[in-house]
């Protein structure tokens, strides 16, 4: 005789399921209503939105040279604030790392200060920056400090926390102060990671630089502001493919250097 | 008796620096430091003493446009704009994955060809793209990040579908299973968790960017956060960018715990 | 006990674990100038403990550890720095800085004898960078010099192990396990180093073997331990065949005495 097990009264209806749906629905519909969602103005609006649409699909290419100098800055923008924020990482990944930094006081604290730091968006340092430094490029390096720095902590530090403990003993052993078991048993393991880190918070600082001219600190999203305040999307469009060029190139590039590094 | 090091193995880091430079000294040419105005003592004095005197007032006022209400508004954009997105980029998804072993892949290369371009258009000019179309405020945020999110999440639930498993679908195929059977039955069981996982990963991502879409004036919390940096409203600067701090962290932690308890 | 000079003595050493575990049960063991100590005994019967006790790479609960007659235990900072220049240690993963080169990796052995700040710039005397090389040559290795540590074979990261532990110029060699993730072949040179600068500088060695037979091979006397305790200590004249079973089996609770 064969019988079947008999399903718990919450497994037979997939009670967690279910729960999590409805709790995501009822926030879903709270979320639109809160927004205003309205589907029909989406759709009687829509015209408006393939319009623009249409004139970007016409784009200006007269505008070009225009273009050239400010990406040329981005890309030196996007340089400058990764290595500014690897700089000042290199310390704070050492010391939130939990094999190298027994303290929990000061690696908690470190730990914070990056968490915190992480958590402010890109564009909104910018528009910070601007305001403290005034409408340029340095406003833009300013930001990519920040935001990299941010970033590229984290990955240090994990990086850092999964290196062989071996050499450190060695060192350890031989009678190395700390310094130097971090320069010779330390950094040599994680080199190769940090260049590789390094590459890749540089794509995303080129991604992150090329709107924060849209607030006025550097690059090409100065012309992305101006375009699109004068209506020229013939010209919005020139901007976007030059973004998305210099975007597919430097991500290609850094992705072969990267792997390489492997 | 010593040994000769080879050329390469002599030069290959001073090469490397040496590229390294030159790439830099370029980069340093191209930026004017500006930075130290005549006044930057005295303002950043004022920037300074504003940050440590936030604004508690304007915490909650009750005419709805307070930081608890504007806050919370953030938080309905980033939530609909990803749950609308996730449901968007299903069927991107699986455009874009590459299930077939060998021949060409047009159809795949397409579709990652798409969504790197819905990656990298500036989420700005989508957001101004729909305040054109349904006028300014939250809705065309939610637009902004709906459309905007299947460029990430599409590649990331692509990359998924790859991955999983190939077994499963190759039991039911020799069982005399269907493709529709196969992604019943084998494919969607198997990236359920996983795309949850993803989605709550990109809203994370979406509550940043809902907290400063406002920048442009498609809702949220940025618009009044760029009127307070234009007016030099330096304690209402504070209050605001606490209140976004202390947001993204809560968000950060409940999505960073529900992630972990998916896996 | 053979007579001579103490140059490791430890004292009542006990060490238990954060988790209660006990590494170390009372030990008491004088290890005299010029011997070839072998430790024995079964994974976790304290050998590393012991071994990592004398060079404070472990701190210990109770008891006191001498180091030509300096205490361990005590020592902070640079001073702590400075007796461990002296005592070299070799380890079973060899514990070499696998992306660096051989040179370095050799050199690391001599940064005690340097401020900080002159390491970090790589400012090594052209005296020290000339013994690197003696020293990998010691251990027939001399055209390794600028490889990459992570090109050698097993073997041979042992022994640029053993050229960076002499660039400590030490007076006491601690080996852990030191052949366990060996070949025979290479076990076997790398014994024969150990022993070699054993003979030659008179370095005393203190080494940690699963082997028995090595045990008996190379060592001037050897010393048990079981469950953290010291169970056997014998010079190598008076080791009978029979004797490490005790070690092994557990049916011998008591110290032998030599």
């Amino acid at each position: 005789m064969n019988t079947i097990p008999k399903k718990s009264f919450a497994q037979k209806w997939h009670i967690k399921a279910l729960v999590w749906t409805a709790i995501v629905l009822a926030l879903f519909i709270a979320s639109c209503a809160m927004t205003g969602v309205d589907v029909g103005a989406f759709l009687t609006g829509f015209n408006q939105f393939m319009q623009i649409f249409y004139e970007m699909l016409k784009p200006d290419w007269s505008y070009v040279p225009f273009t050239i100098k400010p990406i040329i800055q981005t890309i030196q923008m996007a340089l400058i604030g990764t290595l500014v924020g690897s700089i000042i990482a290199v310390p704070f990944a050492v010391l939130a790392a939990r094999n190298i930094v027994t303290n929990t006081v000061i690696r908690g604290t470190i730990r914070f200060i990056l968490n915190l730091v992480r958590t402010l968006p890109d564009l909104m340092l910018a528009a910070v920056f601007v305001a403290v430094v005034g409408i340029g490029p340095m406003a833009g390096v300013l930001t990519l400090a920040i935001f990299s720095f941010g970033m590229i902590s984290k990955l240090f530090y994990e990086a850092i926390e999964t290196i062989d403990m071996g050499p450190i003993e060695a060192l350890t052993a031989a009678g190395a102060t700390k310094t130097q078991v971090v320069w010779f048993a330390v950094l040599p393991q994680v080199y190769n990671h940090f260049l590789s880190y390094f590459l890749y918070t540089f794509e995303i600082n080129v991604r992150a630089s090329t709107i924060l001219g849209y607030l006025g600190a550097g690059g090409i999203g100065e012309l992305l502001q101006r375009s699109l305040g004068q209506f020229r999307y013939d010209r919005t469009a020139i901007v976007v493919i030059g973004t998305f060029i210099v975007v597919v190139v430097v991500d290609t590039l850094s992705n072969q250097l990267r792997e390489r590094l492997q | 008796m010593t040994i000769k090091k080879t050329f390469w193995q002599k030069y290959e880091a001073w090469i490397w620096a040496l590229i390294f430079v030159i790439i830099y000294v370029w980069a340093f040419s191209g930026i004017p430091v500006t930075g130290i105005q005549a006044v930057a003592g005295e303002v950043t004095k004022s920037i300074l003493h504003g940050l440590f005197h936030p604004d508690f007032s304007y915490v909650y006022t009750g005419d709805g446009e307070d930081l608890i209400s504007l806050l919370l508004q953030t938080l309905a954009i980033a939530f609909a704009g990803t749950i609308a997105s996730a449901l968007l980029s299903i069927p991107f998804a699986f455009w874009a994955a590459r299930t077939k072993k060998g021949g060409t892949h047009l159809g795949s290369s397409s579709g990652k060809l798409f969504l790197t371009i819905v990656r990298t258009f500036p989420e700005i000019v989508m957001a101004i793209m729909f305040i054109k179309a349904v006028g300014p405020g939250p809705f065309a945020g939610v637009l902004a990040v709906s459309f905007h999110s299947i460029g990430m999440l599409g590649k990331l639930f692509a990359e998924a579908v790859e991955e999983i498993d190939r077994r499963p679908a190759e039991a039911i195929i020799a069982a005399g299973g269907t493709q529709f059977d196969v992604l019943i039955h084998a494919t969607i069981p198997a990236v359920i968790p996983e795309f949850i996982s993803l989605t709550l990963y990109r809203f994370e991502i979406a509550v940043r960017s809902a907290s400063i879409l406002g920048l442009v004036g498609a809702g949220g919390i940025g618009a009044p956060l760029i009127f307070a940096i234009g007016t030099r409203w330096w304690p209402r600067v504070a209050i605001i960018l606490l209140g976004i701090i202390v947001m993204v962290t809560v968000i950060d932690f409940i999505s960073g715990y529900l992630r972990k308890k998916l896996v | 006990m053979q007579e001579g000079t103490p140059i490791i003595e430890f004292n009542d050493v006990n060490k238990v674990y954060p988790n209660g575990t006990v590494g170390l049960d009372n030990i008491n063991l004088t290890i005299n100038k010029g011997e070839f100590v072998v430790i024995v005994g079964l994974s976790g019967a304290g050998k590393s403990t012991l071994l990592r006790a004398a060079n404070r790479l472990h701190d210990v609960s109770s008891g006191e550890i001498l180091i030509d007659g300096q205490s361990i235990v005590t020592a902070k900072g640079k001073q702590l720095r400075e007796v461990r220049r002296n005592i070299a240690m070799i380890f079973q993963n060899f514990n070499l800085v696998k992306r660096s080169t051989v040179e370095k990796n050799i050199l690391n052995g001599r940064v005690g004898y340097y401020p900080t700040w002159k390491t970090i710039f790589g400012l090594f005397s052209a005296a020290d960078k000339q013994q690197a090389a003696a020293n990998l040559q010691r251990v027939n290795l001399g055209e390794k010099l600028y490889s990459r540590a992570d090109e050698l074979s097993g073997g041979q990261q042992q022994r640029v192990a053993i050229a960076r532990a002499l660039m400590q110029e030490p007076k006491i060699m601690l080996a852990d396990e030191p052949i366990a993730s060996l070949d025979p072949r290479t076990t076997v040179m790398v014994m024969d180093d150990l022993k070699k600068l054993n003979e030659e500088l008179g370095i005393t060695v203190v080494v940690n073997l699963h082997s028995v037979s090595l045990a008996k091979q190379y060592a001037s006397r050897v010393v048990g331990l079981r469950a953290g305790k010291l169970v056997y200590d014998k010079q190598i004249g008076d080791v009978q065949d029979g004797d490490f079973d005790e070690i092994y089996d557990g049916k011998n609770q008591e110290v032998k005495e030599a």
